[in-house]
């Protein structure tokens, strides 16, 4: 979509007028600082997803929309995650990290401060082996995504 | 040398280029400005209203009747918000307009100033598209964005918010003629394959339809819809926004369809097998409950420059997004060079299916009843105006009674609301389509409810002299809501009876203007032909009217088309 002011709060007034649910949107300018890219993840039915795009393609301010599930893809969420680690933990949590290929980018005696990139759900994996209270903090992107190949999204 | 104007001069220019002549609006600190540089010039009138909304409507009248871009400009805090109910009316019903409104100095944006409100926030999800303009280098461009925007594609309103400082800075004028967009770029012509295969099921159609809704008329798609109906003789029904779009005098008319739709259409429409949709959207108050209207029992081709209106309720079989115009003229090509054409016998068979269902006269009334019959006045107004006059009307049981009893046989002839279904709309809608057609008849059918929310408006109709014929259908009540209350809540009239109402007559005359009160069934005429007789006069005819009549038939909200309560 164009770079300008306005242009984010219009997609986003567009979900909660409509009662489509977003569960995550990134967004950032482009190679092309005229444009911005978006990446938004939402849940519907056909219908429903049929009806996101033809919206978001009416507002004056988006470029183009592709529903990157129609297509191979390719799909990637960063995590910061700050992980109590004392004692016997802090190798349990430091092999884990291997084991996801993240990385510890941050340490005191008592936290980890972990970097994790991959799917969505591979973030919710990493998760899901750790107690949820030894879970301090954590800021995800929410998902980017782009096409598998030489297949490329020009306006 | 090119010479630098201020941003409320740009803004002027701006309106000449595009050739408005009339604008409607309500100055204030942040648009004084331009105030100023329109009292300086006199290319561009400016129509003074006694509120914004109205400012709005009789921008939203103007176009309608004219298919000209409607302008209203306002003043920044309480001057947009009282425009908002103005564009979201004409948002609704996709009317193009421009609206410029003042906003508080850039330097004071964000500090809760005075008079200061997100406008752009505001208005977001009741526009087509707005701007901010806070660079004065931007300001004719975005001008000409805006125009465009709300004229091409399916139409719409577009506000365009000024900073009162961006009105004094000075830049050099350039009014681009062209713009390209890379990211607005509306759909003109259909797919021909889809129009092929349309054609293809327009020929098969057994029980056919051709339903039309608001698209046809804001597109100029009258006459090409008229033709390709009374080629196949086919049965075509409108929307309550598409009436006129195909005469209604025609005997391939069958009604408007819908909640208040006739007998025939709506019975038509359960029952057609090929479904011609085209400029219409199957709203709620159009089909009823979608569950009752799937496609298993008939095949839809469906006409829309709006892809986001197909398949939005209704699924559809042949989706054909394009300019209706170029659509149906395409369409009208390839009928014309197909051999043989529809199934007579079957089309036969259906046309005495549809006149057994017309038998049923369903929008019969009482025309001996001693007390005036609503219906009654709506069609001696058709009889007195012979069809030629301008409607608009407010909410409620009149607007009903005007969209089934005036026949309109030209398209831009029926202006009301709805889409938002505003209360208020009629008078000043009015205005703007006197002042956008100054020979034409123009009436409003109210209520005495609706009429009260822009009553101030009669000022206005005094200072410019503007000779409506305001109808009022006088009923002591908020008539559809009593009507709503006596079907499904128990007869209990919860807050809808007008108590304390004015005197209308002497309102009316206190103005300036003539008053009339009719209460019986035979003045009727004779007040309407002395109201037109007076023809550089605003009359208010209070008609009044029997307080229990009901708009039949109706289809009760969550039912299927076919399940009408009828009289
Ligand atoms: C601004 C606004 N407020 C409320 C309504 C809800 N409403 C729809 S019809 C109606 C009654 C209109 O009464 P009146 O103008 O007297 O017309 P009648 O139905 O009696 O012909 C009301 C209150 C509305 N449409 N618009």
């Amino acid at each position: 979509m164009e770079n300008e002011a306005g242009a984010l709060s219009r997609v986003a007034g567009l979900f909660s007028a409509r009662g489509y649910n977003i569960e995550s949107l990134s967004v950032a300018p482009t190679e092309d600082p005229t444009l911005s890219r978006m990446t938004l993840v939402t849940t519907g039915s056909d219908e429903v997803i049929e009806q996101v795009t033809k919206q978001l393609n009416k507002l004056i301010e988006v470029v183009k929309v592709i529903d990157l599930i129609d297509g191979n893809h390719i799909e990637r969420e960063l995590m910061l995650v700050k992980i109590k680690a004392v004692g016997a933990d802090r190798d349990e949590i430091k092999r884990l990290v291997d084991i996801f290929r993240g990385s510890i980018i941050d340490v005191t005696d008592r936290s980890y401060t972990i970097e994790l990139t991959g799917t969505s759900s591979k973030l919710d994996a990493f998760l899901d082996n750790i107690e949820s209270s030894a879970v301090l903090e954590t800021v995800r992107t929410g998902a980017s995504g782009i096409g598998r190949g030489d297949w490329v999204l020009r306006v | 040398m090119s010479v630098e104007l201020t941003g409320a001069e740009i803004t002027i220019r701006c309106l000449q280029e595009e050739g408005v002549e009339c604008i409607f609006g309500y100055p204030g600190g942040a648009v004084l400005f331009i105030y100023d540089e329109l009292f300086k010039q006199d290319k561009v009138r400016h129509i003074l209203v006694r509120h914004e909304q109205a400012a709005v409507h009789a921008a939203d009248g103007y176009s309608r009747s004219s298919n000209k871009i409607g302008v209203a400009l306002v003043t920044s805090g309480p001057g947009v918000t009282n425009a908002v109910t103005g564009i979201a009316t004409a948002y609704m019903d996709s009317i193009p307009l421009v609206i410029i409104s003042g906003q508080v100095p850039t330097n004071a944006i964000g500090l809760d100033a005075f008079q200061e409100v997100d406008t752009v926030g505001i208005t977001r999800p009741c526009v087509k598209h707005n701007f901010l303009v806070s660079d004065i280098n931007e300001l004719a461009v975005t001008m000409k964005k805006a125009f465009y925007i709300a004229s091409t594609g399916r139409p719409g309103p577009v506000l365009v918010d000024i900073p009162k400082d961006v009105t004094q800075q000075k830049a050099v004028f350039d009014y681009p003629d062209k713009l390209s967009m890379r990211s607005y770029n509306p759909v003109v012509k259909g797919n021909a394959k889809q129009i092929k295969k349309a054609a293809d099921l327009i020929l098969s159609a057994k029980r056919p339809v051709v339903y039309t809704g608001g698209g046809v008329i804001l597109s100029d798609a009258a006459k090409l819809l008229t033709e390709l109906t009374k080629m196949l003789n086919y049965p075509c029904t409108n929307t309550l926004m598409g009436l006129g779009g195909f005469p209604a005098t025609d005997k391939q008319f069958i009604g408007m369809l819908g909640m208040h739709g006739t007998y025939e259409a709506n019975m038509a429409m359960q029952y057609c097998d090929v479904l011609i949709a085209v400029g219409a959207r199957f709203d709620d108050r159009v089909i009823g409950n979608p569950k009752h209207f799937s496609n298993e029992n008939r095949k839809i081709i469906h006409i829309d420059i709006d892809p986001s209106s197909i398949s939005k309720r209704v699924k559809v079989d042949i989706p054909i997004v394009g300019n209706v115009p170029d659509v149906l003229k395409e369409l009208i090509r390839l009928l014309k060079n197909v051999e043989g054409g529809p199934d007579q016998n079957a089309l036969r068979e259906w046309w005495n299916q549809i006149d057994l269902w017309r038998a049923r006269d369903c929008l019969k009334y009482d025309r001996a009843s001693s007390i005036i019959k609503p219906q009654m006045v709506v069609e001696k107004l058709y009889e007195v105006t012979k069809g030629d006059a301008f409607i608009t009307s407010d909410v409620g049981q009149h607007q009903m009674w005007a969209a089934q009893f005036y026949k309109f046989d030209k398209p831009r002839r029926w202006i009301n609301s709805g889409g938002l279904g505003t209360m208020g709309f009629g008078m000043p809608a009015a205005m703007g389509v006197q002042l956008a057609n100054p020979k034409a008849k123009v009436a409003c059918v109210t209520g005495e409810a609706s009429i009260q929310m822009c009553i101030q408006e009669l000022s206005t109709c005094k200072q410019y002299k503007l000779p409506l014929k305001i109808v009022n259908l006088n009923n002591r009540y908020m008539g559809m809501v009593r009507q709503w209350q006596e079907f499904f809540h128990g007869n209990r009239y919860s807050e809808s009876y007008m108590d304390a109402l004015p005197d209308f007559i002497k309102l009316a005359e206190s103005y300036g203007h003539v008053g009339m009160k009719i209460e019986q069934p035979e003045d009727i005429e004779s007040a309407l032909k002395e109201a037109f007789k007076l023809k550089d006069r605003l009359v208010f005819l209070d008609f009044i009217t029997d307080q229990t009549e009901n708009v039949f038939p109706m289809v009760p909200g969550g039912k299927g088309l076919s399940e009408m309560i009828l009289v």
